[in-house]
């Protein structure tokens, strides 16, 4: 089987900082990880892989240079190839775009059975790219995959899809797109003999640039997307509320019910 | 892309969705605000409501009551559950036809599957899980003033432009983005449940309704849905709750969250928790506020042992009055907190649940 994975290099957002005098982000020193619902993702593909040992698990990435290194880490993990799509000509691309240029770069690939994509990424919390790139290659979709079970012929899957109240039994023919959430699987850690295969100077990882995916220039890029930022800034911080006075729990109790009270909260 | 004539699209589509025959909280949510653009848009625009599924034409009349001028249904037996590309066809020939200037989704796990779909098909811009929404500048204007750091000189409040101006959270709810659509139409978004009022409802209005007939085959749908299964456990009210108790790490277990309960049923609130406590395995996660979870604003939210990480915050900070009770006096839910009691919520709730009656 062939199985493709799309994974994004993103800023940990846990550890970004606002800089309270500019307002500002602050991303200097925030460090790059394999964006969480990607990991779920490639975990699916490795398990898969690891049941059925012809799998070839090909991860396609799409921004700058330095996301060679997250493509490595899924090299450790155990993928068996690794492209990033990196061009000035892509830079600023919004889903619609990206959605797009990773179309593009799975067409020229030799085929798949199987794409599987994070359910959303921490940065833009979109949930958007996996959709609209499966409409671009006109297959099926099924999003939000906390469950999945093959036929014996491996030519359709039944996954559980999370719903807000319950969740969809669904039947779904390959060649598909599969979104996951945290809840489908426990990302596995890297082995050493995965690390020193990730060192492998055989293994490469392929870089493509816009006219190797022969994607029209009005369909990526900043210019290209139909979104575009119109301003960016912080949320206002709230004024100073009350600090609630008193000795005791129980005299710190007495303040707050009265000061709501008071002021006819409750 | 094709060039798009932009006076042929007029008005504003919510897509109304359902489940079962019964519409979700969110479209209520969206006819309000639909409604309170499409008067701020003027020269006529009319908030239009969506409702896809079968048998459901008694829907139209809710919609009539919370704000829609007219209400466009796709009834048939193919649509009766949600799938990826039943839905897609219809709801893509539909916008084809009409040619809305503005469609809204709610940003459930369907209409967040739904709606970059139909994106992709229309090769039309789609801004995610928005939580606020103008056409006029000078409103927009106001908002930001009022709300953000945004330096606002730069913006014109008589600008005439009345492009549908979406503003949502990135980076976790570190940053918040303002995103336009200026070439393309419709100008899509889905929004977060939780975050729009709905307006007062109207017993008996009417308006008009148009059927738009179903040119679906069983062959356009790819997936086959099996079975659709209700979670066992009675859903966790949390958007509707007008008090929310909730707990966090600092409630150590799930024995702790006794405590929780127990100062929920006094103030008649509902319980919630962070993400810690939910993947600690002390409480289901039906019950997590915040980015992950549940999008809530009720008129009390009184946050027990929960720090207030910028992921938790995006789900709360517009609650009325936020009431935190926490050990560490410097925590960002402290400094976020309209009342913040510290102290030891074992000790304090206890006393607390004592007073409030
Ligand atoms: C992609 C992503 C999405 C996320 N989404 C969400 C989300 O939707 N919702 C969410 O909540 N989090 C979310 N998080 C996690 C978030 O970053 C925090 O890790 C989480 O909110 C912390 O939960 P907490 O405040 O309960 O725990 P902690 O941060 O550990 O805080 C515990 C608090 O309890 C206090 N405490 C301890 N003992 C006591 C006591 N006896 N009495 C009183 N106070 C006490 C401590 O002082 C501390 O302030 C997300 C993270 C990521 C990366
Ligand atoms: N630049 C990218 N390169 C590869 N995959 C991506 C990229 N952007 C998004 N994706 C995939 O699409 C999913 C949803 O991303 P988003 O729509 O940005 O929330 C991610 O979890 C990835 O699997």
């Amino acid at each position: 089987m062939k199985i493709i994975v799309c994974a994004k290099q993103v800023p940990d957002t846990n550890e970004i900082k606002i800089n309270p005098e500019t307002g500002t982000l602050m991303r200097d020193g925030v460090p790059s990880i394999l964006n969480p619902d990607d990991a779920n993702a490639l975990e699916m593909a490795l398990e898969i892989k690891d049941n059925n040992p012809d799998t070839e698990i090909t991860v396609i990435s799409m921004g700058p240079p330095q996301a060679k290194v997250m493509l490595e880490e899924c090299i450790a993990l155990g993928a068996d190839k690794c492209i990033l799509i990196s061009d000035r000509a892509v830079g600023g691309s919004d889903t619609w775009a990206t959605s797009n240029a990773i179309a593009a770069a799975v067409r020229k690939l030799d085929g798949f059975d199987l794409i599987i994509a994070g359910r959303q990424a921490i940065d833009g919390d979109t949930a958007q790219v996996g959709p609209q790139t499966a409409e671009k290659l006109d297959i099926p979709q099924v999003t939000y995959v906390k469950e999945y079970k093959f036929s014996d012929d491996m030519k359709s899957v039944e996954v559980k899809r999370a719903l807000e109240d319950g969740y969809q039994i669904i039947d779904v023919k390959l060649p598909c797109m599969l979104t996951a959430i945290k809840e489908l699987n426990t990302p596995r850690y890297m082995t050493v003999d995965g690390i020193m295969r990730a060192c492998d100077p055989n293994l490469e990882i392929k870089v493509w640039g816009a006219a190797d995916i022969e994607v029209d220039l009005d369909k990526v890029g900043l210019k290209a997307s139909p979104t575009n930022v119109f301003r960016s800034f912080t949320p206002k911080p709230k004024g100073k509320g009350v600090y609630i006075e008193g000795d005791t729990p129980k005299e710190k109790s007495q303040n707050l019910v009265t000061g709501l009270k008071a002021k006819h909260i409750i | 892309m094709a060039t798009v004539n932009f006076d042929e699209y007029k008005n504003i589509w919510v897509f109304a969705e359902q489940r079962k025959g019964k519409l979700m909280n969110v479209a209520y949510e969206l006819l309000g605000e639909g409604y309170n653009l499409s008067r701020e848009l003027g020269d006529g625009c009319k908030v239009c409501a969506l409702i896809v599924g079968k048998d459901i034409g008694g829907l139209a009349e809710e919609c009539f009551a919370y704000g829609a001028d007219k209400v466009y249904t796709i009834d048939d037996d193919l649509l009766e559950v949600y799938t990826t590309d039943g839905y897609t066809k219809v709801v893509t020939e539909a916008i084809n036809e009409f040619k809305p200037e503005i469609v809204l989704y709610g940003a459930t796990f369907i209409g967040r599957d739904l709606a970059p779909r139909c994106a992709a098909r229309l090769d039309a811009g789609l801004t995610a899980d928005c939580t606020h929404l103008n056409v006029r500048v000078k409103n927009y204007i106001d908002y930001a003033e009022k709300n953000t750091t945004l330096n606002t000189e730069s913006l014109d409040p008589e600008d005439p432009a009345k492009n549908l101006l979406m503003t949502r959270p990135a980076f976790g709810g570190n940053l918040m983005a303002t995103i336009v659509c200026p070439t393309t139409r419709p100008q899509m978004s889905t929004v977060r449940p939780g975050v729009m009022d709905k307006l007062e409802k109207r017993e008996g209005a009417t308006g008009e309704i148009v059927k738009i007939k179903c040119e679906l085959s069983k062959d356009d749908i790819r997936t086959t849905v099996k079975e659709v299964v209700k979670a066992a456990k009675e859903l966790v009210n949390l958007i509707d709750a007008e008090i929310i108790v909730s707990g966090g790490r600092g409630v150590k277990n799930a024995d702790g969250f006794e405590v929780i309960r127990n100062l929920a049923d006094c103030v008649g609130g509902v319980v919630g928790a962070s993400r810690a406590a939910v993947d600690s395995g002390w409480i289901e996660g039906s019950h997590q506020v915040g980015q992950t979870g549940t999008t809530v604003k009720p008129k009390i939210y009184i946050a027990c042992g929960i720090s207030g990480a910028i992921q938790h915050q995006v789900g709360m900070q517009t609650s009325d009055i936020i009431i935190a009770i926490n050990k560490d006096n410097d925590c960002p839910m402290m400094h976020l907190a309209d009342y913040a009691l510290e102290g030891d919520l074992f000790k304090v709730i206890p006393e607390l649940i004592a007073e409030w009656n």
